[in-house]
């Protein structure tokens, strides 16, 4: 027996401010973008996935990078990011958020990002992905005017608590939270304790992500654990669950070679961006809006048991037309579900396809994403 | 009766020339939930080292390597709708295949109980 699963890294390995709260748990801890991360709690995977489906699972996100991007009044600080991205920025309302992605000048997908506009004119909150940080950081500060800064926050938690027991159990701490709708934000308390927490999340369940102070993160972790219908989730679990509700994983679904119209994230670009355009890969991007692109990011169901693995070759009458991008076991759905991408003429749902596992064809059907209804407080 | 292990985290108890194969406790303990097993057919022929079957977790795929060389002579079926067999009953009920030993010297190159405890405890 051989796992294949372990990956290595040389840089020193972080901690976030959780880190003994999961040793202490039982957690099996991995490295993961540089942290110590845990992978999984004494239950194990299925278990921490449904229970997040049918209660709420607390998840500890503090690798994530949170930024602050500041200027004089919002329109000003909006315009410059959006000569990087190609969602709407302008337009947001003070609390609401924006999924949204930094374009290289191709087109490509540099990183994923969620986009505040906060309540303090002129600020935005972002959060960007851990294993792209640097990057994303470097990125700004190349291309952003003098008049724009950027502060990373190294000194705040990130805290999910996602499931449909979710805004109960916020409500009993924080009135505020269960006022929220999906995708908007507020600066608020939990009982004593200040946090930013916005109605948004990476399970396809209703929920929340709380940015807290570091040193108060053990505080709010150990109350919102205490609650009854709260248990703690791994990344295990957070893969499945986003693989489920049809959500990329950054360095997988999106890379640099993949644009937001091929990675089905075409409904995240503003509709005035599309043709006043003003971002990098705008070229790319118009010419696959109006011509379609050549190869589209889809949900892949295997009719058999088998998984599918990332980096699975994707067949149809033996010539390769396509990649499984990020693959698995859905336990809500109870049995193998993927992404990948295919060419487009393969895409429309129902195509049968084979997948080549380990050297041999095994059917599968584009199918509609998400695999579960996503249960999002509109 | 006896019971071997190898580095691979596979066991294999021997019973006249027949070997039962199967992964540790510890090895189902590393994978997490199984979701997923394949067996080699029965009648085929393995050599030590082969692969001679795949258990899948959430996370990952793994190969299962024949302890020992030789011909399979039965395969658990039940695996396949029951794959968490795995994780409640690895070295028992959670079974991969049979195989009729070629060359029962190979055992002598694998560990018994006492051995393959404290290669678990030293890895």
């Amino acid at each position: 027996m051989n796992d294949q699963s372990e990956s290595q890294s040389d840089q020193p390995i972080l901690r976030t401010p959780l880190y003994e709260r999961h040793v202490a748990l039982g957690a099996r801890m991995v490295p993961f973008a540089g942290y110590d991360m845990p992978v999984q709690y004494a239950d194990g995977i299925i278990a921490e996935h449904t229970w997040t489906r049918q209660k709420a699972g607390l998840f500890d996100v503090s690798h994530m990078g949170q930024a602050w991007l500041t200027g004089t009044d919002h329109a000003s600080v909006a315009a410059a990011l959006e000569t990087l991205v190609p969602g709407e920025i302008a337009a947001l309302k003070p609390g609401a958020i924006r999924y949204t992605q930094f374009l290289t000048d191709d087109g490509g997908i540099i990183d994923d990002l969620m986009v505040t506009r906060t309540a303090s004119d002129g600020r935005l909150y972002l959060v960007v992905n851990a294993s792209r940080k640097d990057v994303d950081y470097a990125h700004m500060r190349d291309r952003l005017p003098a008049a724009v800064t950027l502060e990373p926050i190294e000194d705040r938690a990130l805290i999910a608590l996602q499931g449909p027991a979710a805004e109960a159990v916020m409500a009993r701490h924080c009135p505020d939270a269960a006022a929220l709708s999906f995708m908007t934000a507020t600066e608020s308390r939990f009982d004593d304790i200040a946090i930013h927490i916005s109605r948004s999340g990476y399970t396809g369940e209703d929920g929340f992500e709380i940015s807290v102070a570091a040193d108060e993160a053990v505080a709010l972790w150990d109350r919102l654990a205490g609650a009854d219908e709260v248990a703690p989730v791994g990344l295990g679990a957070r893969d499945s669950l986003r693989l489920e509700a049809g959500l990329c994983l950054y360095g997988h679904d999106i890379d640099e070679t993949t644009s937001p119209v091929e990675a089905a994230l075409t409904w995240s670009i503003g509709k005035r961006r599309r043709t006043e355009g003003g971002f990098p890969g705008f070229d790319r991007v118009r010419s696959e809006l109006a011509g379609g692109p050549s190869r589209r990011r889809v949900g892949i169901r295997p009719d058999g048991r088998a998984p599918a693995r990332e980096g699975t070759e994707i067949v149809s009458d033996g010539v390769a037309v396509g990649t499984i991008t990020s693959g698995g076991f859905g336990p809500t759905v109870g049995g193998p579900v993927a992404m990948g991408y295919v060419e487009i003429d393969k895409a429309a749902e129902g195509t049968p396809l084979d997948l080549m596992v380990r050297g041999k064809a095994q059917p599968a059907r584009v199918a509609r994403l998400p695999f579960v209804t996503q249960r999002y407080k509109r | 009766m006896s019971v071997y292990f190898t580095e691979d985290h596979e066991w294999v108890r021997v019973e006249g020339d027949v070997g039962t194969v199967g992964i540790t406790d510890y090895a189902q303990e590393q994978l997490g939930d199984v979701v997923y097993v394949e067996v080699p057919e029965v009648g085929k022929t393995v050599a030590k080292g082969d692969e001679a079957g795949v258990v899948e977790s959430v996370k990952a795929a793994s190969e299962v390597y024949a302890p020992v060389s030789g011909e399979i002579v039965e395969v658990n079926e039940g695996l396949a709708d029951a794959p968490a067999k795995v994780n409640e009953s690895a070295e028992a009920d959670g079974w991969f295949m049979k195989l009729r030993l070629t060359d029962t010297s190979e055992l002598g190159g694998l560990m018994d109980a006492d051995a393959y405890k404290a290669f678990v405890e030293a890895q």
